[in-house]
């Protein structure tokens, strides 16, 4: 994990003064709205609903012990004893109170949690593989280089001031888990038959309206050249991204409106510009810049195999609910005798992602005493404790099992993954937490989930899409009929190393109708899986979106038969 | 006259802005935007003190190059405070072409944006009219630590690091 150093800590202290004077100016009224809006939304502050709501970053999803019982403290003292995490791995507070949000940010930067850049038109809080260092199909860990692009892009000032938000996914691994292509830019760390490190990039992805996959522009781009090319990147962004339209603000609205060959040499060109100046010779990352950031990043003190193994089939029959945790919770790591272990925030009856002050206080402990002290936030709105000792997972789950964290559900139907919608968020066009609710509560019986098997839906208020609808496997969309809420489906997205866009089936659903839709699909699906290891996602591509579509809208069928 | 931040100081400034086709007194240092520049090189160099060239924020800086690089003052603007064109604008001149004038920052400026616009190169900052000058200058030195390198010359906090560690 990154420790901060001297000045790391005196940049986030001079930034919370900044704040201070800047919401004292507000408050004074010496700042407009508009302005205090912008510079209030570059400290992670933005106006919700009811209140305001502080977007803290979790840089690339890494969390430690200290952090959490902060948390808790943070939670309790300036909110209503809950927080929420969010897919970009953030933590979101929905009731602070603006003249004490300056404290609340002093309070936070104790512990190397601040909300710079967490909002606004900026470059945001870097998203990376949950299972960073500890997955078996990693080729290099990623995390190193998110820190080296955290800080080089934190108050960075030629792009502070950008058409649109920006953001940057990473990932070491053959697999995705970090939904990397939906990010501006992802970049995937890989390492050459020769051991020379270096990046792939894909620019222009984004979720929202006209969701799209980012597109290759750099085959390779060495190691030392990491913040070179971001530069590139960020640069042609800053200079051509449209400013007439905020909807057609996004870097992937350059992409398609030149063209990929167009986009991608003027990428290549400024990269080539940059390197060849001072600018670049000052960016070039040196080899003991690159040895001290990864010895921060280094594997824990792994106990020998024989010290921490342990076999728990006997504990399993005996208690069912143990062993469904096992099975659908916990994951094979790369060291023997340890685990990873998945902490759902996917409750019976609670809004997915949300935590609250006993259990980020529980938390605390646990990571303490079972995981070295970390705890990683998920794309998919749980929490991972990524080294577990075999030997701990009885006793673990006993506890994670008393806080409400236990939900064995990592995966299935349940696992829902949704944004704050209309209960929070201003732009919300509809509720997402109570249908997610619904949805729940129609599969809540394992029996039936495990049945189901792998399946991720997806659900976002409104076209921005904080929810991934579109690359759900069932997506939801909050939309406005008229004032009132309906709900448009796609199907067949994903998020993966196989990313796709899910397809739209066709009229959107009423709110009275969407969990049954929900639940037309699923059946659907058990109906047409070749077996029980064909997943929905691999079915729905094999047999495409027609049957499935037919049955979503039976009962239209049926009125029109009639009439 | 009226006081602009120049060199980190603030002090009265002694060029004018024209940016119709306003006739030119003689002997004056005048900024003119980059058309009337193109049109009327050698009348204004003929009667002016001194010349700068105000710059549309979508220009490609580089292109322009040739017709700029002698130019004693070279002015970008901000139209609104969100906009920062500019501020690659400033970058790509100062530390890939190597301008070394005055770069002046002209527009919607705040005084939360001094800093930023002094680390991508200007020298010199128009604030928006009511913008509290003092308050500006205090703006200037809001933070003591900075991660990248810039066109400010700041010792950045990587390079504070690579000279505690022996390399
Ligand atoms: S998707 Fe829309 S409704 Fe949901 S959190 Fe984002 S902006 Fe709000």
């Amino acid at each position: 994990m990154y420790r901060y150093d001297p000045y790391d800590r005196q940049l986030v202290a001079e930034r919370v003064a900044q704040f201070r004077d800047q919401t004292r100016r507000y408050l004074e009224g010496r700042l407009t709205e508009d302005e205090f809006r912008a510079l209030r939304l570059r400290n992670g502050l933005y106006q919700q609903r009811f209140a305001p709501m502080l977007r803290i970053s979790v840089p690339y999803g890494l969390l430690e012990s200290a952090q959490l019982r902060k948390m808790a403290h943070i939670v309790r003292e300036y909110d209503k004893g809950y927080a929420h995490f969010t897919t970009r791995q953030n933590i979101q507070l929905n009731w602070p109170e603006l003249p004490r949000v300056p404290d609340l940010l002093a309070e936070l930067a104790e512990v190397q949690l601040h909300g710079i850049q967490a909002c606004g038109n900026d470059t945001r809080n870097i998203t990376c593989d949950y299972l960073a260092g500890v997955a078996a199909d990693e080729w290099v860990d990623p995390r190193p280089y998110c820190e080296l692009l955290r800080q080089f892009t934190a108050l960075h000032p030629e792009f502070l001031w950008l058409p649109r938000k920006f953001k940057f996914g990473f990932s070491g691994a053959r697999v995705d888990r970090a939904a990397t292509r939906t990010n501006d830019v992802a970049v995937h760390v890989l390492a050459r038959d020769d051991g020379a490190i270096g990046f792939r990039f894909f620019v222009g992805g984004g979720l929202g309206r006209q969701p799209m996959l980012g597109r290759v522009t750099n085959e390779f781009v060495p190691e030392e050249d990491l913040l070179i090319y971001a530069a590139a990147i960020l640069r042609t962004f800053n200079r051509f991204g449209r400013r007439d339209n905020i909807h057609k603000a996004r870097i992937k609205i350059v992409l398609k409106e030149w063209g990929y060959e167009r986009f991608r040499a003027a990428i290549e060109d400024e990269y080539a510009k940059i390197r060849a100046s001072g600018e670049g010779a000052d960016l070039k990352l040196r080899p003991e810049d690159l040895e001290r950031m990864r010895a921060h990043f280094t594997a824990p003190a792994y106990r020998p195999a024989a010290e921490v193994a342990a076999d728990w089939s006997a504990a399993a029959r005996r208690e069912p609910r143990f062993a469904a945790w096992l099975k659908r919770n916990v994951r094979d790591h790369k060291v023997p005798g340890y685990r990873v272990v998945f902490v759902s925030l996917k409750a019976p009856g609670e809004p997915p992602g949300d935590c609250s002050a006993e259990q980020f206080a529980g938390l605390a402990e646990i990571t303490a005493r079972y995981s070295f002290g970390e705890l990683r936030s998920t794309y998919d709105q749980n929490l991972v404790l990524a080294d577990v000792a075999e030997r701990d997972l009885y006793e673990l789950w006993r506890e994670l099992d008393r806080l409400a964290l236990a939900t064995p559900n990592i995966g299935l139907v349940t696992d829902l993954v949704c944004c704050p919608g209309l209960d929070f968020c201003s732009l919300a066009n509809a509720g997402s937490i109570g249908v997610a609710r619904e949805i729940f509560e129609r599969f809540d019986s394992l029996e039936a989930q495990y049945e189901i098997g792998e399946i991720r839906i997806t659900m976002s208020g409104c076209m921005n899409g904080c929810g991934h609808h579109s690359v759900g496997h069932i997506g939801i969309l909050g939309v406005d009929k008229h004032g009132e809420e309906w709900y448009q489906v796609t199907l067949g997205g994903s998020a993966g190393h196989d990313a796709a866009l899910g397809e739209r089936t066709g009229r959107a659903l009423a709110r009275g109708e969407i969990a049954d839709g929900v639940e037309r699909l699923i059946r659907a699906y058990l109906e047409f899986r070749l077996d029980e290891d064909e997943t929905f996602l691999e079915c729905y591509r094999r047999v495409g979106l027609e049957p499935f579509k037919q049955r979503l809208y039976a009962a239209d069928a049926a009125v029109a038969a009639a009439a | 006259m009226s006081r602009i931040l120049k060199n980190r100081r603030l002090v009265e400034d002694d060029w004018r802005l024209i940016e119709d086709g306003a006739p030119v007194c003689a002997g004056e240092k005048i900024i003119v935007p980059l058309r009337r520049w193109r049109e009327e090189r050698s009348a204004l160099l003929a009667s002016a003190a001194a010349v700068g060239v105000l710059l549309p924020n979508t220009e490609d800086v580089e292109a322009l190059w040739p017709e700029i690089a002698d130019r004693p003052l070279i002015a970008l603007q901000f139209p609104v405070f969100g906009d920062g064109r500019a501020l690659s604008q400033a970058v790509v001149l100062r530390r890939r072409l190597g301008f070394g004038g005055e770069l002046r920052a002209l527009g919607d400026i705040l005084r939360d944006q001094v800093f930023g616009l002094q680390r991508c190169g200007f020298d010199a900052i128009v604030p928006r009219a009511d913008q509290d000058l003092e308050d500006c200058l205090r703006a200037l030195a809001e933070f003591s630590v900075v991660y990248q390198p810039a066109a400010d010359g700041l010792e950045t906090v990587w390079q504070k690091r690579r000279s505690a560690t022996p390399a």
